[in-house]
């Protein structure tokens, strides 16, 4: 019984508390590779940046276009609704891209189409970022 | 802004560049087992991309 309370509040210490990963996550959502610079990681944070940002301007470049969310049949509802949180995990960076005007249609063609994928791409990177910021910040990783 | 054009195999080769190193990075602790790892994904990309390719070359006759 009371191996099992003491084991219950190893748990709970352990738990780790929202304001230690919270900002981590956030800054690498807004800014790619921004929580691993939160967190000292600054070789990694470039590194992320770098990799987001130019998988999102190759996508930019040939054209992609980006998802806005759609409901329907399920096919329809996971492939636009889940493209358009893909798009949305890039941050600061779709932010400003649809801020400054970049409406492109889905055009026929492979390269508008490679264009989207690296576009929804950049963004799923950046949660693998921000994943990993979140493994740095509560002390599960290095 | 002027359209890049890119043939399949630039395209893929870049998308799987991009996510090997984001693989790597994120999923290994160390400088080494991150390269390793990196470079294992970016060779498990690309042995499926010449597979895939030469299935459909075969399939299409």
């Amino acid at each position: 019984m009371a191996e099992k309370h003491e084991q219950k509040e190893k748990g709970q210490a352990a738990k780790p508390t929202v304001t230690a990963w919270l900002p981590a996550v956030l800054v690498g959502w807004i800014l790619p590779g921004g929580g691993h610079f939160l967190l000292k990681r600054k070789g990694r944070a470039a590194i992320l940046f770098a990799t987001v940002l130019l998988c999102f301007l190759f996508g930019l470049l040939m054209r992609g276009a980006f998802f806005s969310p759609q409901t329907g049949d399920l096919f329809t509802t996971v492939i636009y609704c889940g493209g358009f949180l893909g798009n949305l995990a890039s941050g600061m960076l779709y932010l400003l891209t649809t801020w400054m005007g970049y409406a492109q249609p889905d055009v026929a063609g492979h390269v508008h189409d490679y264009g989207t994928k690296f576009l929804v791409a950049a963004g799923l990177i950046n949660v693998l970022a921000m994943v990993d910021a979140y493994e740095i910040a509560i002390g599960k990783k290095s | 802004m002027p359209k890049m054009n890119l043939t399949h195999f630039e395209a893929s080769l870049l998308f799987a560049l991009f996510i090997s190193v984001a693989m790597g990075l994120t999923t290994k602790k160390s400088a080494r087992d991150q390269l390793m790892y990196g470079l294992y994904c970016l060779g498990c990309f690309l042995a499926t991309l010449v597979g895939l390719s030469w299935l459909m070359k075969l399939g299409h006759g």
